[in-house]
């Protein structure tokens, strides 16, 4: 049934929001996949150089290179796992059609579920990247630490964007199976697929077309705008990928790809409460 | 006739060029225990889930106490709704008490109305057990407590009594009684019709989504005109007596199993027949007279 176009009701909202959270918070989820996050990093910074025979911290601009590399395909997969059944999964259980029965909207079923599954994914990246970001402190100046806070936002936003995907695609999946289906199919295409797609795309046509293009295109993936970013944060970073020297400065400003990023969590998020009340 | 709490005009659904429910009118008054029969896909569910504002009609209007049900007062009438689905499956990974204080937060309910609930259906000793850890009939409880939270004016329960035992079924009529005493209106549907026969005020037939007949058990077998069934026990010889003081009466079939004698005979004649068995005096050894059953009217509209 058309929800009636009503002001969103904020409580219901943090009532909904507050049992995801607390959910995966009893579950260990957060602490699982922040202690992973925890590791993963400490490994990097400390060993990362290792292939090149050395051990221990290098410099923090190497050791976000790396962090980069890992993060945009991890953060993606887990955002994904974290919100594909949000919405098929009640629909499975049969719990869905109660909580439409509840004096709530739709859009405050979906915004609640998000927002919930939000603040677990970005607790479990703040807590785990921000831990080692207090054991690497000492090695660090303002300039390196700043850049690092920084590495950390776009994570942030990373997953945010992915898992506002993921709620999406349990709007449109029939069955949980199905959704798992779209959130596997959504990961290979934009962490693998989207820029050999681009590529191919660019010398096929001899570099003849989209090669103005090109920095454009990158925005229609979230993966591509966490990397540049990232790789427009720091010059050691910069000069780590090719990237760079086909990507207008302009386009580069953090303030703008932040924005970009902000779209891609809120345009999911539309599309699924729009899909969900029709 | 009570003041009319559900109120249904026209409702048609149509599911691409299926018509899952067709021009259905329905009205329900205050303290009525509704219940509504047909087999699967008779468009019982769709019909129930338009009452509850989950589907929209594709034709006719619903009000509930008198306002529609996704107009701008539409929380404070789902406050006012208690809803228990079928086969509802909560949380596993909650306690009883913690799945009562999720929903009693979304309606509006204090925490504390939480508790006695639980001890009203059963589940007082089970509140902090985790519901992964319920048996289907303490998961049907649960969500019966969650449907009674906020003192619902009008209750929809589908199929509830799935996985209870028979005690536990009796017990739940037992509130529903204390409820419809209150005031509370409620419908419900159930496949098992000998157990609502007795139970419900009114119910509703559907077939091919269509209501094909509406009221009292007693009004709907008196409407189908259904045969009574005389069963007759007695000595030897008994048989043909039977027969010749009937005879006149139309009997449709007298049949014999283990001694014991079977008439069936049109309602109307059904004192004429208990005046004359009467005469047989001593040799009379015992009689029932047996209503059609609700499955007998039930098959009856279908057929």
């Amino acid at each position: 049934m058309p929800a009636p176009d009503l002001k969103l009701d904020f409580t219901q909202i943090r009532i909904l929001a507050g049992k995801e959270f607390w959910d995966r918070l009893r579950n260990r989820w957060v602490l699982a996949v922040a202690l992973v996050f925890t590791v993963l990093a400490l490994v990097i910074a400390y060993f990362g150089a290792a292939q090149q025979g050395s051990v221990g911290f290098q410099s923090i601009g190497l050791t976000i290179a790396s962090l980069v590399s890992l993060v945009i395909y991890l953060i993606p997969l887990i955002a994904l796992i974290l919100g594909f059944d949000a919405v098929v999964g009640e629909r499975e259980r049969g719990s869905l059609e109660l909580l439409l029965t509840l004096p709530l909207t739709r859009a405050e079923l979906i915004l609640g579920k998000y927002a919930g599954l939000a603040a677990a994914l970005g607790f479990s990246t703040l807590a785990g990247f921000g831990a080692v970001g207090v054991i690497l402190s000492p090695h660090l100046n303002l300039n390196g630490l700043f850049h690092y806070v920084g590495f950390m936002a776009s994570t942030l936003l990373l997953g945010l964007a992915f898992l506002s995907i993921a709620v999406m695609l349990s709007v449109f999946a029939a069955d949980r199976t199905r959704a798992s289906g779209l959130a596997i199919g959504a990961w290979f295409f934009y962490v693998l697929v989207f820029d050999l797609l681009l590529l191919g795309a660019l010398v096929l046509s001899g570099g003849q077309y989209g090669g103005d293009l090109f920095p454009y295109l990158l925005l229609l993936n979230p993966a591509d705008v966490f990397r540049v970013l990232n790789v427009f944060s720091l010059d050691e970073v910069r000069s780590f990928y090719g990237l760079a020297t086909v990507f207008p400065a302009a386009l580069g400003h953090p303030a703008l790809l932040g924005g970009v990023m902000l779209g891609w969590i809120l345009a999911p998020l539309a599309i699924a409460i729009r899909t969900f009340q029709h | 006739m009570p003041s009319t709490i559900v109120e249904a005009r026209g409702l048609t659904k149509r599911f691409g060029s299926i018509e899952a429910v067709r021009g259905v009118d329905l009205s329900i008054g205050a303290g009525e225990l509704f219940g509504l029969i047909g087999h699967n896909g008779a468009g019982k569910s769709t019909l129930f889930k338009m009452l509850l504002g989950l589907l929209a009609p594709s034709e006719g209007s619903i009000q509930l106490e008198g306002q529609p049900i996704a107009g701008p007062g539409f929380r404070e009438i789902r406050r006012r709704i208690g809803y228990l689905p079928e086969n509802v499956v909560l949380y596993d990974n909650l306690t009883g008490l913690e799945t009562l204080a999720f929903f009693a937060d979304l309606k509006g309910v204090a925490r504390h109305a939480c508790a006695p609930l639980l001890e009203r259906v059963g589940l007082a000793q089970a509140g902090g057990r985790r519901v992964r850890e319920y048996s289907k009939g303490m998961r049907q409880r649960l969500g019966f407590a969650q449907a009674l939270l906020g003192q619902p004016r009008l209750l929809f329960l589908d199929e509830p009594t799935t996985g209870l035992d028979p005690g536990a079924i009796r017990d739940f009529y037992q509130i529903l009684r204390e409820l419809t005493a209150q005031g509370v209106t409620m419908v419900l549907t159930s496949h098992i019709l000998a157990e609502i026969q007795e139970r419900v005020d009114r119910l509703a037939i559907m077939e091919q989504g269509r209501i094909r007949a509406t009221g009292t058990v007693a009004e709907l077998r008196n409407g189908m005109n259904l045969p009574l069934t005389l069963e007759i026990a007695g000595g030897a010889g008994l048989r043909g007596r039977v027969e010749s003081l009937l005879a006149d009466l139309g009997p449709e079939s007298i049949t014999e199993t283990a001694g014991l004698l079977r008439v069936r005979l049109p309602r109307s004649a059904k004192l004429a027949a208990l005046g004359r068995l009467a005469t047989l005096g001593d040799a009379l050894g015992d009689l029932h007279v047996r209503e059609p059953s609700l499955e007998d009217v039930f098959f009856g509209y279908r057929s």
